[in-house]
């Protein structure tokens, strides 16, 4: 699993070597996470996102096991118990808005941790299945957060669920029927309520595992690194532990600060107001909008107003917002470059900072904004280029792309020689050049 | 020959080719299957509306004091219901349309019940993304069409809230209902 200069687990204390023989526990953290697990020695701060991330999923179980405590999730008392939350529990308008700018703080955390994996190509062999376990997570945060923002039952919640359930309504024959039997009636209301509040809680259980799971996937290979390439000798990598546990205590620092500054000094600034209005099914707000981070899907969404051949427009959008995800899946072999890092790109990464990043951006605007132009024609340009950048230019990119030369080592890219390159590393390139 | 293969040694055939121990793993297993299926049933038909919510899902509304030209909302199954009574001039209006110019084409007669063709029944529901549109209650704007308008995305129903502009797909749904007396009408 590890490298062979890995730092090998010696307990020295009688009840941890006791402990060592009966159940190993430490020992796997000490591998995991410890000093047992080399990383290469010029991880950047954009390797920090991960950390973050697990930091902000610690934060959600936590204020949302305690919010459970609580929190009513009944139709008619949920709306009442949210505010009961924030006005009269102990603490508890710390622990909601801690919540609700979690789910914030992770999506900012995530996108930032996915499109490092875009840019340096972390997706690729033998990475491969770290990538797909992580496109996972990310399905299941989503559906933690959908059914999370439906819970206090106002306006946006009501009409947020009636809009998504209301997607399956676009699949062909047995769309109502899959529809119904979501909401368990015939709209949202107090069935599709419970439901959603037992799977708010045990999705994020599902997450950890997948994470588990994600992180053992991880450690085969060892941890990538912005030259993309790969570990070749010990000089190579540092101990995670204490050399990069101080870096992402940092990182977790610096995050915090802006998290709490969020929290405390504007903690409805990413919230819509009409949550605050208690759900009606008899009256729609002027603008449905999902949270932040649901509005590059949502352009999608929006963006078929007509229909595609045999496939009418409302369903083609339904198909094209879930393939904006599920195209992750392919993409390791999309991108056929045997070059890994998008730094020794020079084609790719114009298209990375001018194509694929302009384009969620605007989509991003666009879904949070009413849908008419010019806001659908932006969506759907954007989208075309979105789908366009994986399915045709990634493909033609890394077959015609003359990709810089690479470092002959990490030590190489870090200390500008390495006494193990056989040809003198970069020095001979740079003759030959 | 059943008794011969009883005390036959597992790994000895029962003379048809098939083996003892073969038979009874392909037979625990599809047991084990189907019986696991089947806890699927209550599993998964759990989450169906259930009878309670089944036992609203009829509603009986008195149109009785609903002039020509007004319109009321009711709720049907937790979701708004217009039921608009029609002046002479908007059922002209609705039949004057080509039907073969529609989105969704379908005259007023087939959305209306014989003899009531001024009764228009439908889901208060846009068919585009599940907005209520305006139009049924005093005073709200009706569209460029006298029919109904979607606040959310511009979709424009006519007089038959028929779908004639926007995004919206189909038109306004008409739910099952009959008139059990001429003030009566029970809708699903």
């Amino acid at each position: 699993m590890s490298f062979p200069w890995a730092n090998d687990y010696k307990p020295s204390h009688p009840f941890m070597q006791w402990m060592d023989s009966r159940l190993p526990l430490p020992r796997f953290v000490y591998d995991a996470i410890g000093a047992g697990y080399p990383v290469p020695r010029n991880l950047n701060y954009w390797w920090n996102f991960g950390f973050l991330a697990l930091i902000c999923l610690g934060l959600q179980v936590v204020t949302g096991i305690v919010l459970a405590m609580h929190y009513a999730a009944n139709a008619g008392i949920a709306f009442d118990s949210v505010e009961h939350i924030m006005r009269d529990v102990n603490w508890g308008w710390l622990m909601r808005y801690s919540h609700a700018n979690g789910a914030s703080a992770f999506f900012v955390v995530i996108y930032i941790h996915i499109f490092r994996g875009f840019y340096f190509g972390s997706y690729k062999p033998p990475r491969e299945m770290v990538w797909l376990l992580g496109v996972v997570i990310f399905l299941l945060m989503m559906a933690t957060a959908f059914m999370g923002y439906v819970l206090p039952w106002g306006q946006m919640s009501f009409w947020g669920a009636k809009v998504i359930t209301g997607l399956f309504g676009a699949i062909p024959l047995v769309g109502e029927p899959i529809q119904q039997w979501l909401l368990g009636g015939f709209a949202p209301d107090n069935a599709a309520l419970n439901r959603f509040y037992s799977l708010h809680y045990l999705l994020p259980f599902v997450i950890v595992g997948v994470v588990v799971l994600h992180i053992w996937a991880l450690h085969i290979p060892g941890s990538s690194n912005p030259t993309g390439v790969e570990v070749k000798s010990e000089s190579d990598t540092v101990p995670f532990y204490p050399f990069f546990i101080a870096k992402d205590g940092w990182a977790a620092l610096a995050f915090l600060f802006v998290y709490c500054a969020v929290v405390f000094f504007a903690p409805n600034m990413l919230g819509h107001p009409d949550n605050y209005i208690p759900a009606n099914p008899m009256s729609t707000p002027a603008l449905i909008v999902p949270e932040w981070y649901f509005w590059p899907f949502y352009a999608i969404l929006r963006s078929f107003t007509f229909d595609f051949f045999f496939i009418p427009a409302k369903l083609m959008g339904v198909l094209a917002m879930f393939s904006s995800i599920l195209i992750w899946f392919f993409l390791p072999w999309l991108d056929r470059s045997p070059v890994r890092s998008g730094k020794y790109r020079p084609l790719f990464k114009k298209f990375f900072w001018y194509g694929l990043i302009p384009s969620v951006l605007v989509l991003g605007y666009c879904g949070g904004s009413h849908a008419a132009e010019p806001y659908l024609m932006m969506s759907q340009l954007a989208a075309f280029y979105y789908f366009a950048h994986f399915l045709i230019i990634l493909p033609i990119v890394s077959s015609i792309e003359r990709p810089d030369p690479l470092p002959f080592s990490i030590t190489e890219s870090v200390l500008g020689h390495d006494d193990k390159a056989a040809l003198g590393g970069k020095a001979a390139l740079g003759a030959a050049a | 020959m059943a008794q011969d293969a009883g005390l036959a040694t597992p790994e000895m055939d029962a003379g048809d080719g098939v083996r003892r121990r073969d038979f009874i793993n392909i037979a625990a297993v599809a047991a084990a299957g189907v019986g696991g299926l089947a806890t699927l049933v209550p599993l998964i038909s759990q989450m169906a509306p259930s009878a309670d919510v089944l036992a609203e899902s009829s509603t009986e509304v008195d149109i009785s004091a609903i002039k020509p030209g007004q319109a009321i909302k009711a709720m049907y199954r937790k979701q708004p219901l217009f039921i608009r009574n029609l002046t002479p001039a908007e059922i002209a209006a609705a039949n004057k349309v080509d039907v073969g110019s529609l989105r969704d084409p379908q005259t007023l007669d087939e959305r209306t019940k014989e003899g009531k063709t001024n009764w228009l029944i439908t889901l208060g529901v846009c068919t585009h993304l599940g907005c209520v549109p305006l139009g049924a209650g005093e005073g709200e704007v009706k569209g460029e069409f006298g029919g109904y308008f979607c606040p959310c995305h511009g979709s424009q129903y006519d007089t038959a809230a028929r779908i004639r502009k926007g995004p919206a797909p189909k038109n306004l749904e008409v739910p099952e209902y009959v008139f059990n007396s001429d003030t009566i009408v029970k809708i699903g």
